[in-house]
C-alpha cells in the first residue's frame, strides 16, 4: 500500500526530470517553454504533496502552502506569457525562432 | 489494492506518459494540445491531493489560459520547425542530459523519501486565527490575510506582465488595439457559441468569485472564466481590444492593485501594521478588495493573451 502523498511526490520528481531532459535537449525555444511548464508542474506537485502530508484541523491540505501554490500558477503563467510573447516578437523581426548561435546572418534590425 | 489506490496509480502513470509525450512528439503543435490534456490530468491529481482550489486554478490558468496561448505560438511558428529539428543536438549532448534529468529526478525521490515524519504543517495556526478574519475559506484566509502581502505583490505581477507583452510591440502600433482583428461567419457555429455560452460562462465565473470566501473558489479562477468568455467572443469577431492608450481601460487594469495598496496603506494606520485589518473590519475589507481585484485580473489576463498592439493605429 503506497500513500497518496509519497506516490504523487515520486510523480512529480519524474516529471521535474522530463522537464529538465527537454530543456536542455528541444532545439525550438517554444518546446523549451513548455519544458520549462513541465518543471514547474513538478515543483507544483511535489509541493502539493508535501501540503498533502501537512493535513490538520479538518482540512484535507496545509492551506499556507496551497494558497501559495495558487499564487505561484499565476505567476507561472505570466511568466510563461512574457517568454512566449518574446519569442513571437523575434519571429517577427528577424524572421527565426531559434537559439542556436550560428544563424546570425539575419541580424535584428527593429523596425521603426 | 484498492480501487482508489488502482485510480490514483494509473493517473500519476497517465500523467507521466503524457508529459513524455509533450516531450517527444515530433510535431510542435502536438506537442502543445498533449501539454493541454496532460494539465486537464493534472487537475485531477490536484483533487486527489485535497488541494480543490489548486485543481480549479490549473485547469483555468494552467491548463486552459496557457494552452490556448501555447496554441497560437505553435501555429505562427510552424513554418519554421523545420529549421530548429535540424538542430537537433547530437547523441552525447542528449545522453548527458539524460544523465543530468536523472540526477535531478533521483535527487527528488530521495528528498520525498527522507521527509520528516509527522509532516510539520501551519493547519493548526490558520484553524486558531481563521476566525478573526471573518471567511470560511481558509485558502482565501491564507490569500487576503495571513499573506496578503505575497497576493497584493501577484496582482502587481500580472499586471507587469501585461506591461512587459505590451512593450513587445511595434513602436508604430503603439497606441492601437492590440493583437489581429479576427473575424469570423456571422452566422456560423464560432459566432454561435460565443453568443450562447459568454452568459454561462459570466455566472459561473462570478460564482465561483462569490464562493471563493467560504468554498473552494475564489477571484483568480473567476477572472479566469470571465477572461476567457471575452475571448472567445473577440474570436468570433464579436468583440474587439480597446486601444492600449484608453484611458478607461488603463483605469480598469490599476484599479485592483490600487484599492490593494490602500486598504494595506490604511492598515498601517488604523490597525497597526501594513495590509492589517482592524478588529470586526476584515470581511469587509477583504471583500472590497477582491471586488476591485476581479474585473483588473480579468481584463488583465484576458489582454495578456491578445498580446502586444501590432495594427496600425487608425
Amino acid at each position: 500500500m503506497i500513500d497518496i502523498a509519497t506516490l504523487f511526490g515520486l510523480c512529480a520528481s519524474v516529471l521535474v526530470g522530463i522537464g529538465v531532459y527537454a530543456m536542455i535537449t528541444s532545439p525550438q525555444p517554444l518546446r523549451k517553454i513548455v519544458a520549462f511548464n513541465v518543471i514547474g508542474n513538478g515543483i507544483f506537485v511535489l509541493f502539493g504533496a508535501i501540503a498533502y502530508r501537512g493535513a490538520g484541523a479538518g482540512w484535507g491540505g496545509d492551506p499556507v502552502p496551497q494558497a501559495l501554490l495558487i499564487t505561484g500558477l499565476v505567476v507561472s503563467f505570466c511568466a510563461t506569457a512574457l517568454a512566449v510573447s518574446l519569442l513571437l516578437r523575434q519571429h517577427q523581426v528577424a524572421g527565426t525562432a531559434s537559439v542556436a548561435s550560428e544563424p546570425a546572418t539575419s541580424e535584428a534590425t527593429p523596425d521603426a | 489494492m484498492s480501487l482508489t489506490d488502482a485510480f490514483s496509480i494509473g493517473l500519476a502513470l497517465v500523467v507521466v506518459g503524457l508529459a513524455l509525450w509533450t516531450v517527444a512528439a515530433r510535431d510542435a503543435f502536438a506537442a502543445v494540445v498533449g501539454f493541454v490534456a496532460y494539465g486537464m490530468l493534472l487537475t485531477l491529481v490536484w483533487v486527489r491531493l485535497d488541494g480543490f482550489d489548486v485543481a480549479l486554478t490549473e485547469a483555468a490558468l494552467g491548463s486552459g489560459l496557457t494552452g490556448a496561448m501555447l496554441i497560437r505560438a505553435a501555429g505562427r511558428l510552424r513554418d519554421t520547425e523545420a529549421t530548429a529539428n535540424a538542430e537537433r543536438p547530437g547523441a552525447l549532448i542528449r545522453l548527458m542530459a539524460a544523465l543530468a534529468a536523472g540526477a535531478v529526478t533521483a535527487a527528488l525521490a530521495f528528498a520525498v523519501l527522507a521527509l520528516p515524519d509527522p509532516a510539520p504543517t501551519l493547519a493548526p495556526q490558520v484553524a486558531a486565527n481563521i476566525e478573526s478574519t471573518g471567511v470560511g475559506n481558509p485558502i482565501t484566509a491564507v490569500l487576503m490575510a495571513f499573506r496578503a502581502t505575497d497576493t497584493m505583490l501577484e496582482a502587481i505581477v500580472v499586471l507587469l506582465a501585461l506591461i512587459g507583452v505590451w512593450s513587445l510591440g511595434p513602436d508604430r502600433a503603439w497606441g492601437a488595439r492590440p493583437g489581429p482583428r479576427y473575424r469570423a461567419d456571422p452566422d456560423g457555429g464560432l459566432a454561435y457559441l460565443a453568443r450562447t455560452l459568454p452568459p454561462v460562462g459570466l455566472v459561473v465565473g462570478v460564482y465561483i468569485f462569490w464562493i471563493g470566501a467560504d468554498l473552494p473558489g475564489g477571484k483568480f479562477q473567476g477572472a479566469t472564466i470571465l477572461a476567457a468568455m471575452w475571448l472567445l467572443a473577440r474570436m468570433a469577431g464579436l468583440a474587439d481590444a480597446p486601444p492600449v492608450s484608453s484611458g478607461w481601460l488603463r483605469v480598469a487594469l490599476v484599479a485592483g492593485p490600487l484599492t490593494f495598496l490602500a486598504v494595506g496603506a490604511a492598515g498601517a494606520l488604523y490597525a497597526g501594521a501594513f495590509l492589517g485589518y482592524p478588529e470586526g473590519y476584515a470581511k469587509p475589507l477583504i471583500k472590497v478588495v477582491e471586488w476591485a481585484l476581479l474585473p483588473s485580473l480579468a481584463t488583465t489576463l484576458a489582454l495578456i493573451l491578445v498580446g502586444p498592439p501590432e495594427r496600425d493605429p487608425g
